[in-house]
């Protein structure tokens, strides 16, 4: 089996799971004020401490979640009180869904963010929170969010980064983009399922919360922190991101496909080195993903419903795709993938592409 | 060999599902999501998979089988639910399962099988699929109260070549289940699905209102010489034969009254006494699964799901059929009238208006 997924959720990473052994035999809650309750406040505090470094801010500014959903979710509810909220037109379902009357800025046909309308739709706005996403989870795009953070602050908008693909990726920090808040996943940087954080700017780390419960996260999300997932999180989070080794195994990827037809999506803006997004013209995105899936390779397309069904991708068709938008796929690479995975990968996909294209034209009517 | 299982959800597919992985054979099985389950119960924000979706994958998870979702909504939008409205509105009777069976099943999903590599398509329908002389033959399924062969007229010859029926040869519903049971399939009690699918609440007067209002716009009820008799609250409520929702006219001249005609033009219902009928028939959208002959066909026909078969004389043209009925009866248009040959179909056509 060759998992090819990343962008769902990445495999464990070891040191992460050695990480969660070790603390999953500490029995105390970390809001006790006895001493089990200690061991276990200082394993959920030394994470924050790693993670809040990890991303350019300080521990009290960062708030665990269940995971990235949530912190998007907290941000778009903490932040977005008041303010016109604008969101980005290939954001994810965890910003489209927090934010179902918010303003859509258009992107370019790049993938790219269109800087200029934003200006323009924040000079026509009062105040405003703008949510952007560092990279894409369908097509790996990466945002201009300096960028952007610039026209914010210009307009004297928030903004909010959703970081959730990013982080683990490329280098995410959130003095450097300028953002006002920042989500990340656990599991998408090789950490278990189950946490996340919201990172907060120091002048807004005082926010509202969505779940009140007994005060934890001081007053911001309450709830008992998982604090073994959390550690696993910290440990994951701290394999270095800096030049992705996977970059070149997945152009290898991408030379297969294309030499059996597929189009390429998002290759004219920087992207993930790890993510592709193929379109195989005339086959539907299902097909391909059942077919691989037959032949032993793990890929995905568009945005899966809870059913499993595949829709057409609302990414793609922001960037004026039409009908290429429900037949492309989107390979992303592991922290482990190997040669022999991309190498399975382009024998699969050139079978499926001569089968499924073979039929495209007795049965066009 | 590699098959695709087209998995409702049910006890019946479910079944057919477990009876080939038990048999060796590679199973994918494959569930259609044909329409948004939260907007077909009206419950907006619920989930569009309804919880025939989540049964067909605890099935695959329980034999250890591959289970994919397709989505088909905007095919069966298109191809059932739109065609159903419209053929109302047009003053017939449709059968949208027949539709169903002929589009998004057995068409696209035979096409898909191939696409994937299998040699077959099974499905938990109760016909029976014998190998003849010339490829593939329908018949009846031995279970004669289960029977799906006149849903299933519209098969083709090249889906039929294709297509398994497992189900077909069982005694009864109770073995289907002892199967499932057996298997350990949590679906063995499921109740049977009742109704048209896309319609839960069994109103299918709602569906058609809200895509083709025109079908239920009052009009009049009138006699075969056009005297005017009555009102009626719209055409899609009537079907030819039927005696009931008349009001006063249901009796006029002192006789029992039925539907003999409907008129979307005029938007009239026309009535005459029970036991008019025709002897001739005219079909559109034929399918034959024997070659073509020029000489009239002897043979049985159907022209109701549950309805006895009557013996005929057919004649075959290009683009149809011609029914002769050796007993004159009233047949609905838009519902199907379905030929066999003893157990075997031999083909059949959708009821044109007089």
């Amino acid at each position: 089996m060759h998992y090819l997924d990343a962008n769902a959720t990445e495999p464990l990473r070891p040191l992460a799971r050695d990480a969660m052994l070790a603390a999953l035999d500490i029995v105390g809650n970390p809001s006790s004020v006895h001493t089990a309750g200690r061991a276990a406040r200082r394993v959920m505090e030394d994470a924050r401490e790693q993670l809040a470094a990890r991303f350019g801010s300080r521990p009290g500014e960062l708030v665990f979640t269940s995971g990235g959903t949530e912190a998007d979710a907290l941000a778009v509810h903490a932040l977005g009180h008041g303010r016109c909220v604008l969101i980005g037109a290939t954001e994810h379902d965890a910003i489209r869904a927090a934010a179902p009357d918010a303003t859509v800025i258009p992107v370019l046909r790049t993938g790219v963010i269109d800087l200029d309308a934003l200006a323009m739709q924040l000079a026509a706005s009062g105040p405003a929170l703008v949510c952007l996403m560092l990279a894409n989870n369908e097509t790996g795009t990466i945002q201009p969010i300096a960028e952007a953070a610039r026209v914010c602050r210009a307009h004297g908008a928030l903004l909010h980064v959703d970081a959730v693909q990013a982080a683990g990726r490329m280098p995410v920090d959130m003095t450097v983009l300028g953002a006002h808040s920042l989500a990340i996943s656990s599991h998408k940087l090789g950490g278990p399922i189950g946490a996340g954080a919201l990172v907060l700017a120091p002048d807004l780390s005082a926010i509202l919360p969505l779940i009140r419960g007994g005060g934890q996260e001081r007053g911001r999300r309450g709830g008992t922190p998982p604090v073994a997932t959390i550690a696993g999180f910290a440990a994951a989070a701290s394999v270095p991101a800096e030049a992705s080794p996977l970059a070149a195994l997945r152009d290898a990827a991408e030379s297969r496909a294309i030499a059996s037809g597929a189009i390429p999506i998002g290759v004219d803006a920087p992207r993930l080195g790890n993510t592709t997004c193929l379109a195989l013209p005339g086959v539907r995105a299902d097909r391909q993903v059942i077919a691989m899936d037959l032949a032993g390779v793990m890929i995905s397309a568009g945005a899966a419903c809870s059913s499993g069904k595949v829709g057409d991708s609302h990414v793609l068709a922001a960037m004026g795709l039409r009908a290429l938008a429900g037949q492309a796929i989107r390979v992303s690479l592991p922290w482990n993938a190997t040669e022999a995975d991309i190498d399975a990968f382009g024998t699969a996909y050139a079978r499926m592409a001569d089968r499924m294209r073979a039929g495209l034209v007795p049965h066009a009517a | 060999m590699r098959v695709v299982v087209a998995m409702s959800g049910g006890v019946d597919s479910s079944a057919v599902a477990g009876l080939l992985h038990e048999a060796g054979h590679e199973v994918i099985g494959v569930t259609l999501q044909l329409y948004d389950h939260g907007v077909a119960v009206g419950r907006k924000g619920a989930c569009c998979a309804g919880q025939d979706i989540h049964d067909a994958r605890r099935v695959a998870d329980r034999l250890g089988i591959a289970h994919y979702v397709i989505d088909a909504e905007a095919r069966f939008a298109k191809a059932v639910i739109a065609d159903f409205a419209d053929s109302y509105a047009a003053g017939e009777t449709p059968v949208p399962c027949i539709r169903c069976n002929q589009t998004v099943k057995f068409a696209d999903l035979t096409e898909m099988a191939r696409e994937l590599g299998a040699e077959r398509l099974a499905t938990g329908h109760y016909v029976r699929r014998v190998d003849g002389a010339d490829g593939a033959e329908l018949h009846r399924a031995v279970d004669d109260a289960r029977d799906q062969s006149w849903f299933l007229f519209a098969t083709t010859q090249s889906q039929l070549d294709m297509c398994l029926f497992p189900l077909g040869d069982m005694p009864d519903k109770r073995a289907v289940r002892d199967v499932a049971s057996r298997l350990g399939l949590a679906v063995a009690d499921k109740p049977d699905s009742q109704d048209i699918c896309f319609v839960p609440s069994g109103t299918y007067a709602e569906v058609v209102s809200k895509l083709r209002p025109d079908a239920m716009q009052p009009g009049e009820i009138v006699t075969t010489d056009g005297r005017v008799v009555g009102q009626h609250d719209g055409i899609a409520r009537f079907t030819v034969g039927q005696g009931k929702r008349l009001g006063n006219a249901a009796m006029e001249g002192g006789a029992r009254q039925m539907v003999v005609a409907t008129d979307p033009a005029t938007r009239r219902i026309v009535i005459g006494p029970r036991g008019m009928g025709t002897d001739s028939v005219r079909l559109r959208d034929t399918n034959w699964l024997i070659p073509h002959s020029s000489a009239p066909l002897r043979c049985a026909v159907k022209l109701r799901a549950r309805d006895a078969l009557r013996p005929a004389w057919v004649e075959m043209s290009e683009d149809g059929a011609l029914v002769r009925l050796d007993t004159a009866t009233m047949p609905a248009p838009g519902q199907a009238c379905v030929l066999y040959d003893g157990e075997r179909v031999l083909g059949g056509g959708i009821i044109c208006r007089a």
